[in-house]
């Protein structure tokens, strides 16, 4: 097996309610994960499980191929060596920047200890602080203390519970990027958990959306954006609307913009009502284009506008236009879809 | 798939360590029973037939102590009040020389036990006293030709109480005005209010919350005591049950009249609990912010400089004035042998009730934080409701069902083994320890909950996902984070306990003493001189919880501000 973490059909269920249900995934050696959903769809929960705080009623999970729970069998937290940054970080009161990271590895040596607490100071940049107490530090610092102190102790895997939350919002993504890339430098298997698709997009090789307490899709940030596994995955990742269409023939789809053009994901039979996902991006902005729509709604975005525009039909769609191209709201402008692949779902029935 | 029968560990397969179903709550449940044992006590002799001297009790002194409890609380509760809210009031809104100190200075009386300056201002005051004697002499007067109030009376008890007790209404008004919004103070300001308008119309509306529970809390004290109501002969409750239990040998009417004295507590247990709820109503921020510190003119300046010192000057620094005096006069002959065996004695006996109390307090506040649930919560409630128990009170509970035991047990050892052990539970150290601990559960049990609120629940995931056992996690991050709070707790019910008078006296074991049991005894005697060094040496303990207190006050003030955000 390649896996270094594997889960395998886990559902906890907490005072009798079901919270996970169902969950497999893996994760390779030195891959970053991350479970993203909206709040109270049990992914801290899952999260918990892992790290051995709750017990899973069904399935099992490994670590390195050793079975570490199951609904017979839990290995204790202090027993698995898996690392994990607590949503309120939880740094100790007491103890020292240093006292905290050295917290995990107190059975190595004095000089082991010693190399270890100055390494990992020296990777975030806080090697002045080691002497501070945590209430000395700002948001960011102690952010890094609470990392390596999880990472001091080599766990096999790191998980991470919304450890951005309490930042500001315009810090979180760099704070993403930044723990990922020390995540990296030493090989870290990590897992995080979100509800922030732009720091799950900026933090994470492989993602898993969420819902209800089911993993509905686990894949690739490209993979989720353009390629989702059901309509709830094309709601929550990026922005888009659907328009209703049908299955043509040749393959291509009959909508109120027109026909459509494109690679069908999914093999639907002609003449199915589908429901056509059209993000932002595959409506270009196109003066000569005939398809004609009017602007309801803009939002200036710096490098570009982000317009709503209304089609006859009527059908709305989003529509990323470049900076320069500023329009009045109610001002008509030419539109024309450019789209390689088609992301449709069939039609709910009433 | 594997089977799980084929699992391979390289650690250990252990399950997941869990207590047993509901062992927190079992043994919380049983400490609760024990703790209430002597509340439910005197709660079943409600139901009792009456005893034959209880027709006799209310005819005769039963309306004279509702009548003097109904006084001492009115007069505590103006008094008090009034000082307590001015006091608090001046110093957080203004700014004045000596403010400072006064800030906490005022808390100093709490120091001194209602007795002890009870039997100082009857020394300094009294017929005999210098300055009825300077009158008498600077005017060439007669006793009885002058005009000069009893200090031993109703009204002076009222004095004495307020002068020690207003430091309850104080702390807990002082913290409300500093967590009101200064937008209130300033939104009454702009709808033209003036200063004085807006401290009636909107800050002690906003603080009445702390104010009726500071205030309850000062008459829950009143209802407690004894020493001071004994020495002035003014007949309430407590001294009714002395009497009743050692003078007329009717346990049967003493815990009667004890149930009618928890009716008057558990009043002002509701008065407090509902003030408290309501308080939380009335908190407008939890940012703290500096109120603007109006500065005054310079008469006015000195006016609040004096009308802040007044309360410290005399329920503080005359008292202490004058034990040092006495002490000095009598610390020869006073302070021997048998003093330091004394107070060998009363520290030891403090230290032991400390430790002992801290034992349910740990087990109740784990068992709160491991098993939280209703029966938990209320199991904490209930144990922690023997503040407000007079010790009078909690003596009679104790007495009746250990006497009973000690009887039962006796009996049972001479038909067995022909042998009689004695009163082991009733007439040892035992029944002393066990009734401090019910009177001094709260103050232990609300220092060790507070410090481990401060170990957040991730603090343990934490330490365990770093590969530490529950018993290490215990060791190095519980221990240290709450080993301040511990020691506060230990220190404050070791000093109540060191206070602590009418239990001690009812429940001593025979030629055991204390230095507040001696304390007393010297000054029913009249040797209040002599009592001095003991009262003294009382006082300085007790300023110890004062200090702790202030600088708690001060250092969560000061973090307050320092705090960065780390949510």
């Amino acid at each position: 097996m390649t896996e270094h973490l594997k889960l395998d059909g886990i559902s906890v269920a907490l005072d009798g309610h079901p919270i996970v249900r169902d969950v497999s995934f893996s994760l390779e050696s030195g891959q970053i994960g991350s479970l993203l959903g909206p709040s109270g769809c049990g992914k801290t929960t899952l999260l918990r499980a892992i790290a051995g705080f709750v017990q899973p009623n069904t399935g099992t999970i490994h670590l390195r191929d050793n079975p570490i729970a199951s609904a017979d069998h839990s290995l204790t937290p202090e027993h698995r060596n898996i690392g994990m940054v607590f949503q309120d970080l939880a740094l100790f009161p007491h103890l020292t920047v240093a006292g905290n990271v050295a917290f995990g590895i107190r059975d190595q040596s004095k000089t082991v200890r010693m190399a270890r607490v100055t390494e990992l100071l020296e990777l975030t940049g806080l090697e002045d602080y080691a002497d501070s107490y945590p209430h000395e530090l700002s948001g960011g610092q102690q952010q890094r203390v609470a990392l390596v102190r999880a990472m001091a102790p080599q766990p096999h895997v790191l998980l991470l519970d919304e450890p951005f939350s309490g930042q500001d919002i315009e810090l979180r993504e760099q704070l993403a990027r930044e723990v990922s890339g020390i995540l990296r430098h030493d090989g870290i298997t990590a897992l995080l958990v979100t509800h922030d698709q732009m720091e799950a997009f900026a933090f994470a090789d492989v993602i898993g959306v969420m819902a209800a307490g089911e993993l509905h899709q686990w894949d690739s940030a490209y993979n989720l954006y353009h390629r989702p596994a059901d309509r709830f995955v094309a709601d929550f990742i990026g922005q888009g609307v659907f328009i209703r269409g049908s299955v043509m023939d040749n393959g291509h789809l009959q909508t109120d913009l027109g026909v459509i053009a494109g690679e069908l994901i999914g093999a639907y039979p002609p003449e199915t009502e589908v429901e056509l996902l059209v993000r932002p991006d595959d409506v270009i902005h196109h003066d000569e284009s005939p398809q004609i729509a009017t602007v309801v709604e803009k939002s200036f975005r710096g490098a570009d506008h982000l317009y709503t525009l209304e089609l006859p039909g009527p059908t709305r769609v989003l529509c990323l236009a470049p900076s320069h191209h500023d329009h009045a709201i109610g001002e008509s402008i030419g539109i024309k879809l450019e789209m390689d692949h088609l992301v449709v779902f069939a039609c709910e029935t009433d | 798939m594997q089977n799980p029968s084929q699992l391979t560990l390289d650690v250990k397969p252990d399950k997941i360590a869990r207590m047993p179903l509901s062992g927190w709550t079992l043994s919380s449940a049983v400490l609760t029973l024990l703790i209430l044992t002597p509340i439910f006590t005197i709660c079943a002799f409600l139901f009792a037939p009456v005893s034959a001297n209880w027709a006799h009790l209310t005819n005769t002194v039963l309306p004279e102590y509702v009548r003097n409890s109904l006084i001492l609380m009115t007069g505590v509760t103006v008094g008090a009040g009034s000082i307590g809210v001015t006091t608090a009031w001046l110093t957080s809104m203004y700014q004045f020389p000596g403010r400072k100190v006064l800030i906490w200075a005022l808390l100093l009386p709490m120091a001194m036990p209602a007795y002890i300056i009870a039997y100082t201002y009857t020394g300094m005051l009294d017929v005999s006293g210098p300055l009825q004697e300077w009158i008498r002499i600077t005017f060439d007067l007669q006793y009885g030709e002058y005009w000069f109030p009893q200090i031993r009376s109703i009204g002076g008890a009222i004095a004495m109480f307020s002068l020690v007790l207003y430091p309850y209404v104080y702390l807990l008004a002082r913290a409300a005005f500093l967590d009101q919004s200064v937008c209130a103070l300033d939104a009454s300001r702009t709808l033209g209010c003036n200063a004085w308008q807006s401290f009636w119309q909107v800050a002690l509306p906003l603080a009445r919350p702390a104010v009726v529970a500071g205030i309850s809390l000062a008459l829950m004290e009143t209802l407690a005591d004894y020493g001071t109501v004994q020495y002035f002969g003014v007949a309430t409750f407590t001294t009714g049950i002395f009497r009743t239990w050692f003078g007329m040998n009717d346990a049967v009417a003493a815990a009667q009249l004890s149930a009618m004295l928890m009716l008057f507590v558990f009043g002002l247990i509701a008065l407090e609990r509902w003030s408290r709820r309501r308080a939380r109503y009335h908190h407008t921020t939890n940012t703290y912010q500096t109120l603007p510190e109006m500065t005054l003119p310079r008469t006015r300046r000195y006016l609040c400089t004096v009308l802040c010192a007044t309360p410290v000057v005399l329920g503080f620094l005359i008292p202490v004035a004058q034990l040092l005096l006495w002490s000095l006069e009598t610390f020869r002959e006073m302070v021997d042998q048998r003093f330091i065996e004394l107070a060998s004695n009363s520290f030891a006996l403090a230290a032991g009730a400390a430790l002992v109390a801290m034992i349910p307090a740990l087990v109740l506040a784990y068992g709160n934080r491991e098993q939280p649930s209703l029966a938990m919560r209320v199991c904490t409630r209930l144990s922690a409701m023997g503040y407000a128990i007079p010790g009078t009170v909690i003596a009679v509970g104790v007495l009746i069902p250990f006497g009973a035991l000690d009887r039962w047990f006796n009996g049972w050892t001479i038909a067995a083994f022909d042998y009689r052990p004695g009163l082991i539970f009733s007439g040892t150290v035992f029944i002393l320890l066990f009734a401090y601990t019910v009177r001094f559960l709260a103050v232990s049990l609300a220092t060790v909950e507070a410090g481990l609120g401060k170990i957040k629940p991730s603090m343990d995931e934490a330490a365990r996902s770093m590969g530490s056992s529950r018993l290490h996690v215990l060791r190095s991050v519980h221990v240290p984070i709450m080993r301040g709070s511990l020691l506060t707790a230990i220190v404050i019910v070791f000093v109540d306990v060191l206070k602590e008078l009418p239990a001690t006296l009812v429940l001593r074991p025979f030629d055991f003493n204390t230095l507040a049991v001696r304390t007393y005894e010297l000054a029913s005697d009249e040797r209040l001189a002599d009592s001095s060094s003991a009262a003294l040496a009382i006082v300085a303990v007790g300023i110890v919880p004062v200090i702790l207190l202030s600088t708690a006050i001060a250092r969560s003030r000061a973090g307050q501000s320092t705090q960065r955000k780390t949510a």
